[in-house]
């Protein structure tokens, strides 16, 4: 049932919560990962660089990767002006953010979620007069810092609106971990009523060690596109003190480990991985790494 | 799925699950120190109150070998033991039986490998020598009226032999559950498991012991504990091992990761809507205690994103 699955996607944005890290480096490690098998790495986010100036480089990087072929690029762009410095740069796929919480968006980017959905409506329509496909993501999907709960029929409700809107995936984000299979189960058995199930993807935080077994139940209800990052690298940047992305080699060992083909060589993310932490100074998120380099 | 489970909290001071001495001294050194008495007992106090049914309190190997366990039974007549809770102990031969019982042990286990190799080189026979070792901790057991647990290590992978067969772990479970255990613990020894192979592996098991007679022990040494576990309670199994703060590493790889968190285990068996009878914030209580008295940090993701907040 599984042989549909999709290779997991890699977010870069995860460094948004680090130093400034240079051009050469990020562009480095995409580069790598474009040789990993990896089908869609998310390369970088024209958020505006007064904001976030660790994403001030996004133009260069977008231009400075070497595209592999079968391999898709998507960026984020929160809005209208981002959207068109990414077609200027040469984005062909772009990702726009939704939240399921009302408090998480407007703490976030200072709107409700309606008002946010209508930015996104600006981005969407204009990416369709250029055919550019637009991937949705919704955070706080299994819960938010400042609500708590969520209920899995508001999740639905935006996950419809973006798919509606144009969206052709929609990545349902458990943006601060705490979710459990549990409330994985309910939220999916919500969403997959208003959004097939195969224009699904989930996006699994591991701050309370649960994102695989999440991920585990997510597979088992048909989803077949997973989100990581290698390395685990990277939180929500709005989410105090969440240890954030699972990473992808653990993400891969138990794929392969259940026969499940992503085409990805989990020795070259890791080794992708290390060059990374090297980079930056850090240890290792992965537990597949960490075991790895101790038998080395 | 069960919607009542037991929890059987592994003590990381007594010793790494399915070990035979030989490895257990290498895996007590990684917890460097010697911990004082007075804090195992604490320890298993602070357990005890969590509300966890089952805590492994100690390790009647001999002295000599273990120096880290010569404290056995200062530790047996130290805890309060609360009602309803069981304080098994292990016992590798008939000499650690029989003083584990002096000591006031009301339950004890005994440990099979599912490969011929780790048994080899970790007590220099093989798999099926050593359950005959067993036979003596058995009849003297059902003697007294103890029960007795099994333990089965290497259930999917083997740090010589690589992957071992569901069947051989079949075979070796089947002789521990004949000759009397009352429960058999399956552990992935290295934490290679992954859903598929603890799958495969259970199946095979299955067939040769009742599930309800089953436990699982899986190590987080490659991130998989957690999906690991859950595929079990899927399976039908009820009983899970684990470790406060997630503490006790694999002794065959420095360093590594060992035990699953028991924090992380309450946590994700509570989200599933199952009842464990575990305090959380009393367990994470227990492991910020032990975790200060090693200085060590914890290995519980929830309990590190709880301090956090």
């Amino acid at each position: 049932i599984y042989t549909n699955l999709k290779t997991p996607l890699v977010r870069l944005e995860s460094l948004i919560l680090l130093e400034i890290v240079p051009t050469g480096v990020k562009i480095q490690l995409i580069d790598m990962l474009s040789g990993t098998g990896l089908s869609v790495i998310e390369a970088t986010s024209f958020v505006s660089s007064k904001w976030v100036p660790q994403m001030a480089d996004h133009t260069d990087v977008l231009r400075g990767i070497q595209r592999a072929p079968h391999v898709r690029y998507p960026v984020l762009t929160p809005n209208l002006q981002g959207f068109q410095d990414a077609v200027a740069a040469g984005a062909t796929e772009v990702a726009v953010f939704g939240s399921a919480s009302e408090t998480f968006s407007k703490k976030n980017i200072n709107c409700s979620i309606d008002e946010s959905m209508l930015r996104f409506e600006e981005v969407i329509n204009t990416a369709k007069e250029r055919q550019i496909p637009v991937r949705g993501y919704v955070s706080c999907a299994l819960g938010c810092p400042h609500e708590g709960d969520i209920k899995p029929s508001t999740v639905a409700k935006v996950a419809k609106r973006l798919y509606e809107m144009g969206c052709y995936e929609i990545s349902l984000a458990d943006t601060i971990g705490v979710g459990t299979p549990g409330s994985m189960l309910k939220m999916l058995q919500g969403v997959k009523k208003e959004v097939p199930i195969n224009a699904l993807a989930v996006h699994c935080h591991d701050t309370y060690g649960q994102a695989l077994p999440n991920i585990l139940t997510a597979l088992q209800m048909g989803v077949c596109v997973v989100d990581s990052a290698v390395a685990g690298l990277g939180g929500c940047p709005y989410a105090q003190g969440s240890s954030g992305n699972v990473s992808t080699e653990d993400v891969l060992y138990m794929l392969h480990g259940m026969g499940i083909e992503t085409g990805v060589n989990l020795p070259k993310v890791i080794e992708a991985g290390y060059f990374i932490c090297n980079a930056l100074c850090r240890n290792t998120n992965s537990k597949v790494a960490q075991a790895k380099s101790r038998t080395l | 799925m069960a919607a009542v489970m037991r929890l059987v909290n592994r003590s990381a001071l007594s010793s790494v699950m399915g070990q035979h001495y030989a490895a257990f001294s290498s895996s007590a050194k990684l917890t460097a120190t010697i911990v004082p008495t007075e804090a195992k007992i604490n320890l298993i106090d602070m357990l005890s109150e969590s509300g966890l049914p089952v805590i492994e309190a100690t390790s009647f190997v001999s002295p000599k070998w273990v120096p880290q366990m010569a404290d056995q039974v200062e530790v047996m007549k130290g805890i309060s033991r609360k009602p309803g809770v069981s304080y098994p102990v292990l016992t590798p031969n008939l000499k650690g039986f029989q003083a584990a019982v002096k000591a006031g042990a009301a339950e004890v286990a005994i440990f099979g490998a599912a490969s011929e190799l780790f048994s080899k080189k970790n007590i220099n026979c093989s798999v099926d020598e050593s359950l005959q070792r067993f036979d003596e901790v058995m009849k003297a057991a059902k003697e007294a009226g103890v029960p007795v647990r099994g333990y089965v290590s290497c259930v999917v992978g083997c740090p010589y032999e690589g992957k071992v067969a569901p069947e051989k772990v079949a075979h070796v479970a089947k002789r521990l559950y004949s000759m009397g255990c009352y429960e058999i613990s399956l552990g992935d020894t290295i934490g290679v498991g992954t859903p598929g192979s603890i799958t495969a592996m259970l199946e095979a098991v299955s067939k040769e012991v009742p599930v309800s007679a089953l436990a699982v022990h899986c190590h987080d040494t490659y991130g998989q504990a957690l999906a690991n576990i859950l595929v079990a309670l899927q399976m039908g199994i009820s009983v899970i091992d684990s470790s406060v703060a997630g503490l006790g590493g694999c002794p065959y790889a420095q360093g590594a990761s060992g035990n699953v968190a028991t924090e992380d285990v309450v946590y994700m068996l509570h989200g599933l809507g199952i009842q464990t009878g575990v305090d959380l914030s009393k367990l994470m209580d227990a492991g910020a205690f032990i975790c200060r008295t090693l200085n060590r940090k914890t290995s519980s993701k929830v309990a590190q994103a709880t301090c956090k907040l």
